[in-house]
């Protein structure tokens, strides 16, 4: 029996604010344990929390740029659990009104595009973090993180394999990076993901049982603990077992999901508004100043690079995979408008030398010496070639592209009796090859071009190389 | 509307609350008298009027987004039966 699995994705984004969603201690990040808290992270008793106007701001941005609509009206409501991460007993989440809704994103995968609705976004406070490793018998208790802003993103179960899960969250990410709500950070947790896994024989209109895989922190990650887990699942029902609906977490080590064993009642959240906070009431005006403010978003700078730069989908799709490194790219063209080479080179030199796409803008090599080692090679100064080795040598030394191509007297040989010259001698040195040459064995003629940038240290115009070559041997 | 016995004991299950036979006895009675009385309101016709959760037609107070810390770490953790190294100690507390 052919299986199809169905997969929907809980996003959980840390809002990149100063201070906490309902109080004013700090969000920073690795800081000494409970030493950004306040009375009301701590839930002490006559406390109330207000509001943080910034997190609500960029909750909606998110729905914006995530084709939201956005509820005029929402309100907070009280998760109801007991365990000392939180402890007033309950988080302040949002429950049946939530602040955004009906969005979606459009994903594109190993050739195919796909619409992933976004049920809703809403905002919460994230909970404090737990120690147990230290000690047997007691649990240590950090509330730094207790009430940091997050916004919640729920899909709807529209997702059907682990590349498009993927997909999601990184067009996800880089859409938060985009308008600067989030840092997408996955490493320090800034951006995690929660996946509803179940799988139906394939035609099945009823959903199978799912089970819910916790805190996912990384893309690889991310596919292997969904297709681990679609494995399991079908290799379960050919087994005549069922599935249990539970929560598990993913082990990277063992690449294996493991059940978190939870007791036997469900979780009974009793969610209720939270009388401490009234509801959140939003005007239409708030809503479009804060559509106008938004940056240009992916899809549009793609859109803009294809049509109006003419670069290709794959080539934009690859610069705007990152906001740091599309403004890169951008800041080049101010120096060098030329779209294709300066794309070129970013893709097929720049990148293959930097770890991380997001910190280019800490690149020694900035925009502006960039574009002009390009545009040394456009004019002629240099040939591609020399670029391609001088530009190691810009990271290194922190000199530019002028100076490099100075010092080692690297500009090109573009005077032809010169080039002329060097290739008669050549020519003379190898009278065989020019024969075969001269008899149909074209391919010599790379022999040739080799042997003359040879000679010249690779400082040739390859252009007029190749003409004058032609001409000499072609005349043999 | 009356209250069981069970839902009292799952409802201080979740506050874990611990109560003798005679305390849920009482409390059952008890909660489902005041279950009783707020059930008058039902009487009440609420048809045309809008659901709220909140007497006040007015927007949540906004703060702005600045950092203000009012405590230190020693006053955080002054009322806590055990700390350490600035944790909080708490028994155990992972599920297994």
């Amino acid at each position: 029996m052919e299986f199809e699995p169905v997969i929907g994705l809980e996003v959980h984004a840390q809002l990149l604010t100063e201070s906490k969603i309902f109080s004013s201690a700090s969000t920073k990040f690795g800081s000494k344990p409970n030493s950004q808290v306040t009375p009301v992270c701590l839930g002490m008793p006559g406390v109330l929390p207000v509001f943080n106007k910034k997190a609500l701001e960029f909750a909606v941005k998110a729905g914006l740029a995530t084709n939201c609509e956005i509820s005029e009206e929402s309100r907070f409501a009280r998760k109801n659990y007991f365990y000392p991460d939180l402890p007033k007993g309950y988080q302040i989440s949002q429950y049946d009104m939530p602040l955004c809704q009906f969005g979606k994103l459009d994903i594109k995968c190993e050739g195919y595009e796909k619409t992933i609705r976004i049920t809703r976004i809403h905002l919460e406070e994230d909970a404090g973090k737990l120690i147990h490793e230290d000690s047997e018998t007691e649990s240590y208790v950090d509330l730094n993180r207790a009430g940091v802003p997050l916004i919640e993103i729920v899909s709807e179960p529209d997702i059907s394999t682990s590349e498009e899960a993927v997909e999601y969250v990184k067009k996800l990410r880089n859409i938060l990076k985009y308008i600067g709500v989030c840092d997408g950070n996955m490493e320090e947790g800034s951006l995690r993901c929660d996946a509803n896994i179940s799988v139906r024989p394939k035609g099945e209109k009823k959903l199978g049982t799912k089970a819910e895989i916790k805190n996912i922190n990384s893309f690889r990650f991310i596919q292997k603990a969904i297709d681990y887990e679609i494995k399991r699942q079908i290799t379960s029902i050919q087994n005549g077992e069922k599935v249990a609906q539970e929560t598990r977490l993913f082990d990277s080590e063992k690449g294996v999901t493991f059940s978190m064993r939870s007791k036997e009642e469900a979780h009974d959240y009793r969610y209720f508004p939270d009388p401490d906070l009234l509801p959140v009431l939003v005007s239409k005006e708030y809503i479009n100043n804060l559509k106008v403010s938004l940056p240009e978003l992916p899809d549009q700078k793609l859109q803009r690079f294809t049509e109006k730069l003419l670069l290709s989908k794959n080539d934009a799709g690859i610069l705007t995979s990152s906001k740091p490194l599309s403004d890169y790219f951008e800041k080049c063209l101010k120096y060098l408008d030329n779209p294709k080479v300066v794309s070129n080179w970013i893709i097929n030199e720049l990148l293959s030398v930097l770890d991380d796409e997001d910190k280019i803008g800490e690149f020694q090599v900035k925009p502006k010496d960039m574009a002009k080692l390009l545009e040394l090679t456009e004019n002629g100064k240099i040939n591609g070639k020399i670029a391609k080795e001088i530009f190691p040598e810009m990271i290194s030394s922190g000199k530019s592209a002028d100076t490099i191509v100075e010092e080692k007297n690297l500009s090109q040989i573009t005077d032809q009796s010169e080039i002329e010259t060097t290739i008669k001698d050549i020519i003379e040195a190898n009278p065989k090859e020019a024969q075969r040459y001269s008899e149909g064995e074209e391919k010599l003629l790379g022999f040739f071009v080799g042997q003359i940038m040879k000679e010249t240290k690779g400082k040739a115009n390859p252009k007029i190389v190749n003409e004058i070559l032609k001409r000499l041997l072609g005349s043999n | 509307m009356k209250i069981s016995k069970k839902d009292v004991i799952n409802t201080a299950e979740l506050a874990r609350l611990e109560f003798s036979d005679e305390q849920v006895e009482k409390f059952t009675s008890q909660l489902g008298n005041i279950l009783e009385y707020i059930e008058d309101l039902n009487e009440l016709d609420t048809k045309k009027i809008k659901p709220t959760s909140y007497g006040l037609e007015i927007s949540t107070p906004l703060r702005e987004d600045e950092v203000n810390q009012t405590i230190t770490v020693e006053e955080a953790l002054q009322n806590a039966p055990q700390s350490e190294d600035g944790f909080f100690v708490v028994p155990k507390v992972i599920e297994d």
